[in-house]
């Protein structure tokens, strides 16, 4: 449990103003100019040693990632860009929207800090725009940052010159790709693309660029001011640090709630949001992190702790920590369907094995679900799942197929018994 | 250099070759898609998967780059596996109509499925519809059959410069189109036909007609224009049914004007299939006997021949031969009037060669428009200009050409402003290395075309254009017979002869046309209304009509002949069918001629006429062809080098109806109406 002292996100929950003055009265932009006096390289150290892992999903380390743009063999004569993932398109994810509501301040200091760091002068916020009162709130706090001087030259008296430009995305899930986001930004389709080059080597009009997420972004400042072994000491080995949460479903009281990495599943749902309705013995199911994971059955959840690895031996996934909730009254076959129509409705379409298998996988599921499948189609369904992510350009077939991969392992009876009797 | 492992063989290639690259090295057969080497890599396709060692997934071979020591398996069952997987999927939503399809039996999904998954598929739900397109008079779409790998797309942006396909929509629903319907305006949409691995763009004016296998493929070259791609002609019996590139790098390489494909309907009606004498029809000693006797009036000095614009070398040749012997010199070989001077090969072609264009980097086009005049050159222009470092400048009529570029001006004191040192192009011009200057053959006709092609010329030594390593002084022919003509000296010599312009001032009393039909024949006979014209061609257009003897001749698909392309590339096409009726190849019709008239050349057969026409145009020997000549001296032609202040005309403008085939297209009418939006009619008469 997250004492008080070591959270981050202190406005979290909307209780104080997101303006300047109050953000500064939460420490928000306090020494962010000798902060950058320290350093690019004391920087990517501090957030290196703190073993902050991303937010955004795929949790990989963010203090190797920025390293990666120290390679020799980058252009220094190129401009870099950095990019805040502000398109939060995640089933059961609602936590930068909250960030962007009532910390904007916080996102405009780690964006600062993060840019100077890679050695950007330019950066972007995508925001999904179906945030159009985030993106407004953000357009605020940032004019007035620009009007204190936090932003733009010279700023926050850090002698290091930073312009930041909101981006509004037109609603697409797979935005939220780095990649895809990029070409979104440049102005064409999002279409996420091959890799290698990499962002880092050829991103943003094929100059280094580095993605992170909004909440990565946000904890930067924090990580710097109180110190890297101040974040390292919460958590556990390689999955340090405080996260919120999104609970949502079948609990009492939906919440954003920020809490350290290792909660266990079952404290954090009865502490924070109320308790699974009708209580814990009424629980079925939960997806832990976001649709793009593995949905676990009562028995897991019973034991599972919310950190990356623990999840990970699961064969589940944090993700972004959405977790979503199933009570006993919830058709779990049905709420995996739906979940398939959303993918085969988000896939971009670019490639092959996505393009034409998400939408079969959907049509198996409703088959399923209508009672009119046989045996032959689970393990169709499950040969498909097995093969398509391995195939793709991007990890969308692969969070497309976890869902399904979840239920055929821990609900095989659910399907089972819907099964056509012949 | 990076070393890797494919297959267990080792190989080395150079940094940033993809797998894919490296395994065609290897000669390993990789199967793909959307993969096209002259287009960008998309990788969206994923039927080139490969498995390599210490990688989680198997990797799409055409994007990844090869990596030291990098080792990788094509041949494994999980690369099967995940091949026949990809296959299955970009099978479930095909309409699998093979027996009705256009491309079946040269479809690379149908020969890759037979490879890859011959089980059957597991799919047992409704297909997806999608509604086709029209996408104008050439390309017929069946969108069912689309497998989404962006090649046309791809095609359409990076070649053609003229982005107007696209991917609507997203996943299933993804859908390639226009967005707002309309027909595709590039002078190379054709091509779409090729680059589509699928039957999803096929053939228009070809649809249903034929199955591929049923085709005879003979080799042979374009010439509705003069960059010479190489084509095949693919008949059935003695019909034409379709026209298809021939991979040449050194010319076109994958790609061939519109016109090269759907003209050759033009092939197939209103053609001349028997001798005419004055407009009724004869047979061949008829009308021999009818021209020997109007010949044997005339004095040689009131002959003129005129070539038309596809004639080939060897008929030319002959013909000259022909009038050596009958004491006559006034041939020319350029209906529009132009002079050249033909003392120096350099002064009339495109010496730094087309692939030469690749190495530019300034291009300053010069009273031009490459994508009516020669699309296929025009794209490499384009595709030079894509890969970076390079500006390009038009001196001329400004209008799109599928780039940007600067506009220096339209008449030629743009020329003359070039010479001097400001301006911002005069600077780039000062510090590239590959200058390149392009003169339109348009411009040669003009009343001061010396002046214009001497100052260009001044221009090109001005900026080091010309030197021993590089010549970047080119002209850009328009017409395929021209270099051919130049070079066997079809044109009146300096002083005794006279051309065309001769002929328009009623010099000439016989008038002797190979195949040449774009003259102002009111102006001739006005000029000299006695005047006997002879026409020997293909298809009844202005020449036949004003002509008192009309002669059957082959067209090009009909009889074996050497073109020389505007870079001076001599290329022989090859016969694909027999011609119609009594019409014979024009060196056959003039030897034969010369027989009955009493100076029977020297030649029995096409083979000693061509031993005979190398031993005296050396340049027609046809070996690998080198094109760095260097320019020492500048015409002698010139009497007065003050070029007029009349701005550049286009030398074309309506691509699709330029010459007696084209005219005669019924395809070539529907592109010039639905297309360009004209009235076919105004250009269905001629010039």
């Amino acid at each position: 449990m997250l004492i008080d002292k070591d959270k981050i996100f202190t406005n979290l929950q909307g209780k104080g103003a997101s303006d300047l003055r109050s953000s500064r009265s939460r420490g928000i932009w306090n020494n962010t100019g000798k902060i950058i006096g320290k350093g690019q390289a004391w920087i990517i150290n501090e957030v290196k040693k703190s073993e902050i892992r991303g937010r955004g999903g795929a949790g990989f380390p963010t203090g190797v990632k920025w390293s990666f743009i120290q390679n020799p063999n980058i252009d220094p004569d190129l401009p870099r860009y950095f990019i805040v993932n502000a398109d939060e398109g995640e089933p059961g994810t609602c936590k930068d929207r909250d960030i962007l509501r009532y910390e904007p301040h916080r996102l405009l200091e780690g964006v600062l800090i993060s840019a100077f760091a890679i050695g950007a002068h330019t950066a972007y916020i995508y925001i999904r725009g179906e945030y159009a009162n985030e993106a407004k709130i953000l357009q605020k706090a940032i004019n007035e940052a620009y009007s204190k001087r936090l932003l733009g030259k010279n700023a926050a008296g850090s002698g290091w010159d930073c312009d930041v430009y909101i981006h509004r995305g037109m609603g697409g899930y797979i935005c939220g790709e780095e990649t895809a986001l990029i070409e979104s930004l440049e102005g064409k389709k999002g279409l996420p693309r091959n890799k290698p080059p990499y962002p880092v080597q050829a991103g943003l009009y094929s100059c280094p660029t580095m993605v992170n997420n909004v909440e990565t972004v946000s904890t930067i400042p924090e990580i710097l001011r109180r110190g890297a072994s101040w974040f390292a000491s919460i958590g556990r080995h390689k999955n340090t640090g405080t996260k919120i949460f999104s609970i949502s479903g079948c609990v009492n009281k939906p919440c954003n709630v920020e809490e350290a990495m290792g909660i266990p599943l079952k404290e954090l749902i009865e502490k924070h949001a109320g308790g699974v309705t009708g209580g814990w013995d009424n629980l079925l199911a939960v997806i832990p992190g976001g649709a793009s994971t593995e949905v676990l059955p009562k028995s897991i959840c019973n034991i599972v702790t919310m950190d990356f690895d623990d999840l990970c031996s699961l064969h589940s996934a944090l993700g972004t920590g959405g977790v979503i909730v199933m009570d006993s009254s919830v058709d779990v076959v049905a709420a995996v369907f739906r979940l398939s129509l959303f993918y085969k409705h988000e896939s971009c379409g670019q490639c092959t094995p996505c393009r034409e298998g998400i939408g079969w996988i959907s049509r198996i599921m409703q088959k399923i679900l209508r009672g009119q499948a046989g045996l032959r189609d689970i393990d169709l369904l499950e040969d498909l799942i097995k093969q398509i992510p391995d195939e793709t350009i991007c990890a969308f077939a692969a969070g497309a197929a976890s869902p399904i991969q979840g239920l055929l392992r821990h609900f095989r009876p659910l399907m089972l018994e819907r099964i056509k009797r012949l | 250099m990076t070393k890797l492992v494919i297959d267990n063989q080792e190989i080395e290639v150079e940094e940033g070759t993809s797998i894919l690259q490296a395994c065609e090295q290897l000669g390993i057969k990789i199967p793909r898609f959307c993969y096209h080497d002259k287009l960008s890599v998309a990788g969206n396709c994923r039927m080139c998967l490969v498995e390599v060692e210490n990688m989680a997934k198997p990797v799409a071979s055409c994007v990844q780059p090869c990596s030291e020591g990098m080792v990788v398996h094509t041949n494994t069952s999980n690369v099967k596996n995940a091949r026949d997987s990809v296959m299955e999927l970009l099978l479930i939503n095909h309409p699998l109509d093979c027996p009705v399809c256009d491309q079946g039996g040269e479809c690379d999904l149908q020969d890759y499925a037979y490879e890859y998954r011959n089980k059957g598929s597991r799919y047992n739900f409704a297909k997806r519809q999608m509604p086709n397109k029209d996408l104008g008079p050439l390309i017929k779409t069946d969108m069912n059959r689309c497998i989404a790998c962006t090649r046309c797309i791809r095609f359409m942006d990076e070649i053609c410069g003229v982005p107007s396909l696209g991917g609507l929509y997203r996943g299933e629903k993804l859908d390639i189109g226009t967005y707002v319907s309309k027909v595709l305006t590039s002078e190379l949409s054709g091509n779409l036909i090729d680059v589509c691995p699928v039957g999803a763009l096929t053939n228009k004016p070809a649809a249903g007609t034929y199955r591929p296998w049923e085709l005879r493929k003979t080799i042979s070259v374009d010439v509705f224009d003069a960059v010479g791609s190489n084509i095949c002609i693919d008949t059935r019996d003695n019909e034409i049914i379709r026209v298809t590139p021939i991979r040449n790098d050194g010319v076109n390489e994958e790609w061939i004007s519109d016109k090269a494909r759907f003209a050759i309907d033009g092939l197939k009606k209103n053609r001349i299939d028997a001798p005419y004498v004055d407009k009724v029809q004869a047979d061949w000693s008829e009308a021999f006997n009818q021209i020997s006797e109007k010949l044997g009036k005339t004095s040689p000095e009131r002959i003129a021949v005129i070539a038309g614009n596809m004639v080939d070398c060897e008929s030319m040749f002959a013909m000259k031969m022909l009038m050596s012997a009958m004491k006559c010199c006034n041939l020319d070989c350029c209906q529009d009037g132009s002079v050249y001077d033909i003392s120096a090969r350099n002064n009339y072609i495109f010496n730094a060669g087309i692939a030469g264009i690749d190495e530019a980097d300034a291009i300053i086009l010069i009273g031009t428009n490459p994508r009516k005049e020669a699309p296929v050159l025009n794209a490499r222009i384009r595709k030079r200009l894509l890969k970076g470092d390079c500006s390009i400048a038009l001196i001329g009529e400004e209008a799109d050409l599928g780039y940007p570029y600067t506009h220096l001006g339209n008449t030629p004191q743009a020329i003359t402003s070039l010479m001097g040192v400001e301006g911002d192009f005069a600077y780039i011009l000062s510090r590239v290395d590959k200058p390149m200057f392009i003169l339109g053959a348009g411009v040669m006709a003009r009343d001061d075309g010396a002046a214009v092609h001497q100052n260009a010329k001044i221009l090109a030594h001005r900026y080091g254009a010309v030197r021993t390593d590089w010549n970047g002084f080119n002209v850009l022919q328009n017409v395929s017979s021209r270099v051919g003509g130049l070079d066997i000296g079809f044109v009146p010599p300096e002083g005794t002869g006279y051309g065309v312009h001769g002929v328009y001032e009623g010099k000439a009393d016989v008038l002797w046309l190979v195949g040449a039909d774009e003259l102002d024949f009111d102006r001739i006979r006005k000029a000299n209304p006695n005047v006997f014209i002879i026409y020997q061609g293909h298809i009844g257009s202005a020449g036949a009509e004003n002509a008192d003897v009309v002669m059957p001749a082959a067209a090009y698909t009909e009889k074996d002949a050497i073109y020389v392309n505007t870079e001076g590339r001599p290329q022989t096409a090859f016969q694909a069918v027999f011609p119609p009726g009594m019409a014979k190849p024009d060196w056959s019709i003039i030897r034969e001629f010369s027989e009955l008239y009493g100076c029977k050349l020297p030649f029995d057969s096409l083979a000693e006429l061509r031993a005979l026409m190398f031993s005296q145009v050396p340049v027609f020997i046809i070996e690998e062809h080198t094109h760095q000549e260097i320019m020492t001296s500048y015409s002698s032609y010139l009497n007065d080098s003050t070029m007029s202040n009349a701005p550049f005309k286009p030398a074309i403008d309506n691509f699709y109806m330029t010459d007696t085939i084209s005219r005669n297209s019924d395809t070539m009418k529907k592109c010039t109406e639905q297309i360009l939006g004209l009235s076919s009619k105004t250009y269905s008469e001629g010039a």
